[in-house]
């Protein structure tokens, strides 16, 4: 066992936990705080059903951010689709063919799709990039974390497809090395730079998720704007400091 | 204010570039100890304000999973950059949804957030400090509360939520906003926006029914603390004196009127306007609605209708069951507040009611869409009724009727300028300059289509645009009530059995 591996085995534990904790601690918080008042962005579906279409339809298809700038959506929406696929190629790597998953991530189709994914994550976070440099308004609100998460993605991106298409890696050792991870019979990892540089960047895109404005991702779920139901006039609404609300006695007073 | 200059109306509307602080020096006159006080806030800044106001900060992102996630989730991708029409009319960047949002964030970040205690200016934290205080306090009165921004963000981040959080923590170490302050301490002790006395307001309601009867020659009444009556009508208290809301207050008299269905003011709860919104203090919001229900109960009435008024709309409809509720003493089979043009519309439905469209044959009339109404409340049993529900009332009334640019109506409507607090002499410029989307979107259905009069079912649009207009070489008389139409051609008489 090298002392690479042994690092990179203790990374990826630690990452993990920062992550699955990290978010997971930030959705309770997100859960736990009450939303006293009913403001959903009207017009707003009135039933549950129309609420799960319309958070559908935003994160999927990012309807608002559709109807706002066409170009940070299409940027944005080939970045986000782009790194579905990729992240499905890569279940390959945790995955054994005894999964139910596995005729599905083994198709040819999903493969290909996820390999070339790269390229087109490249060219949306290019975009989006950009975006921060040439729209004024946009450079004015870019803080240094603004432009340090793109060069990160565009990081971990760009490392991948060069694993892909230019230098390539052990793969069936890379596997090994992951479900050693997984089982906690750890394996060697195989030795490439690229492979060092992409393992390193996930790990610190993991561990600054929770902290970070990635948590737009679990953050769009519990938006109030978007998840709730306009009927305020059929269903009275209390929670946190409107629970508290007791008319009955200044009621009698009036 | 004699400097202030209208933006030129452009052949379309353009994103302009920005220009640092062009508005840093707006801002709104602060609350002396005599507004503060009647609300529960100190008088003056407080010692050791800057902890808190932080520790203030906590406790609200603590209680609101808006502002929690408003806060953690922003990706500063600049879709809402453009839609503020503060930004399009100023250019100041402050005016851009996110970055408004972000003069609070940033403090968030600094005193909430791991990387803003260990790397503030990586991630635009920034401690709590007179200077940004004062940028709150400026440019958090830059913010009319629209939600426009709301609509387009990806993640539904509405910055109304964050100002009125900032408003309120500016009030909680005694840094309030006069305008807003006065007015509150006024609803608390006299029952209006105003500071309009019981006997004053019947005087006034006396006073219409004599101008109505000299019009058209029949008692429509105007009663006020009646009894027993079927229905309590709350409106906003510009609608006693102001032009042009009075001809909407008359109207809704010629609706009960024609209708048959007896109604009643109430002078304990003469405003539906409820600016503990606009400061966001939740306490002063629950404390204004109260007066409805009180009176509701005293009067013993069956019904709630709501009179012309886009904030308060969204406080009766969105809030009033959450603050005032249950409503299990009023009769269920009506909605619970109805607006007035629901109302109204619902006895066009039933033919109840009869109209001569001629009489407002002078007009070629458009429908501005109140932020409050179109973004943060409904009409009808439909998502968007709060559209059509409006436009039926005025297309029922005028033969001539044209709507603006489909991008700056119904949801997508620009703010009269004039929302959400800041309708005070001493911001007329922000709100000249405000105006700007509306005012060339209404100019272009002027040059098209001969558009002579604009619809609002607002007191504070209608105020603002009477305000407004004249900056942009309009008419000032150009602004009317939806029910000031439905006064012109409502046919009273024999109608009513």
């Amino acid at each position: 066992m090298s002392a690479m591996s042994i690092i990179y085995a203790l990374l990826f534990y630690v990452a993990t936990f920062i992550f699955v904790a990290g978010v997971g601690y930030k959705i309770y918080v997100f859960a736990r705080t009450p939303q006293p008042l009913k403001i959903p962005t009207t017009p707003a579906p009135i039933t549950y059903t129309g609420v799960a279409l319309r958070m559908v339809r935003e994160v999927t298809l990012f309807e608002s951010l559709f109807k706002s700038n066409k170009w940070t959506w299409l940027f944005g929406w080939i970045f986000h689709l782009s790194l579905l696929l990729a992240f499905i190629r890569h279940l390959r790597y945790v995955l054994t063919p005894d999964n139910v998953l596995w005729p599905i991530i083994n198709l040819e189709l999903v493969q290909t799709a996820g390999k070339y994914a790269g390229y087109a994550m490249l060219l949306g976070l290019a975009g989006l990039l950009a975006r921060r440099f040439v729209v004024d308004r946009v450079r004015y609100i870019s803080s240094p974390s603004d432009y340090l998460m793109l060069l990160l993605l565009l990081t971990i991106a760009g490392s991948g497809l060069l694993m892909t298409f230019v230098s390539h890696v052990d793969i069936i050792a890379l596997k090994g090395f992951v479900l050693g991870l997984l089982l906690f019979e750890w394996q060697l990892l195989p030795a490439s730079p690229f492979l060092l540089i992409h393992l390193t960047l996930v790990a610190l895109l993991m561990i600054i998720f929770p902290f970070s404005k990635l948590l737009h991702a679990p953050g769009v779920f519990f938006s109030p704007t978007r998840n709730q139901r306009d009927n305020p006039r059929e269903q009275r609404h209390v929670a946190g400091w409107s629970a508290q609300i007791d008319n009955t006695k200044s009621a009698d007073a009036g | 204010m004699a400097d202030v200059q209208a933006p030129v109306l452009g052949e379309y509307q353009v994103i302009p570039h920005i220009q640092p602080d062009a508005m840093a020096g707006s801002k709104p006159y602060v609350a002396k100890p005599d507004h503060n006080k009647p609300l529960g806030f100190p008088g003056e800044l407080v010692e050791n304000w800057e902890q808190k106001a932080v520790a203030k900060l906590g406790e609200l992102v603590n209680n609101s999973r808006a502002l929690q996630v408003f806060l953690d989730s922003c990706v500063k991708c600049g879709a809402c950059t453009d839609k503020c029409h503060y930004y399009l009319g100023t250019s100041d960047p402050k005016n851009m949804p996110v970055a408004r949002q972000d003069l609070l964030r940033s403090v968030y970040r600094r005193y909430y957030t791991l990387p803003g205690k260990l790397f503030p200016s990586l991630v635009g934290a920034r401690d709590m400090t007179k200077e940004v205080l004062d940028e709150w306090y400026s440019y958090f009165h830059q913010c009319s509360q629209c939600r426009r921004c709301s609509v387009f963000c990806p993640y539904g981040i509405d910055t109304a939520e964050i100002s009125m959080a900032a408003r309120e923590i500016m009030d909680s170490v005694g840094q309030g906003q006069k305008y807003c302050n006065e007015i509150l301490a006024k609803v608390h002790r006299i029952g209006n926006n105003l500071g309009l006395p019981g006997p004053a307001l019947e005087d006034t309601l006396l006073g219409l029914e004599e101008d109505v009867k000299e019009e058209t020659g029949i008692d429509v009444k105007y009663p006020v603390d009646v009894k027993g009556a079927d229905v309590l009508l709350v409106t906003p208290s510009a609608d006693f004196f102001a032009e042009p809301h009075i001809d909407g207050l008359i109207g809704y008299g010629k609706v009960f009127h024609a209708a048959g269905i007896s109604w009643t003011l109430s002078s304990h709860a003469s405003e539906a306007g409820n600016f503990g919104m606009f400061v966001g203090s939740s306490e002063n919001l629950h404390k204004v609605a109260k007066r409805i229900r009180e009176a509701a109960l005293d009067l013993g009435v069956k019904r709630i209708v709501v009179g012309e008024c886009g904030h308060a709309w969204r406080v009766a409809y969105s809030f009033w069951n959450t603050l005032i509720g249950p409503f299990d003493f009023l009769d269920r089979r009506y909605p619970v507040p109805q607006h007035i043009c629901e109302f109204t519309y619902d006895l066009i439905q039933q033919g109840a009611l009869k109209f001569d469209k001629s009489a407002n044959d002078d007009k070629v009339v458009t429908f501005h869409d109140s932020c409050n109404v179109a973004r943060a409340s409904r009409m009808g049993s439909m998502p968007g009724g709060q559209f059509i529900i409006p436009r039926a009332v005025v297309k029922a009334s005028v033969n001539k009727f044209v709507d603006m640019a489909p991008e700056t109506i119904f949801e997508s409507t620009y703010c009269c300028g004039g929302g959400g607090g800041v309708l005070t002499d001493e911001l007329i410029d922000l709100r000249v300059k405000g105006t700007q989307p509306r005012m060339l979107a209404l100019r272009d259905v002027v040059e098209s289509h001969g558009v002579t009069h604009v619809a609002a079912i607002c007191a504070i649009c209608k105020a603002q645009f009477s305000k407004v207009l004249p900056y942009y070489k309009f008419p000032m008389d150009m602004i009317q009530s939806v029910h000031g139409l439905v006064s012109k051609a409502i046919q009273l008489g024999p109608v009513n059995q």
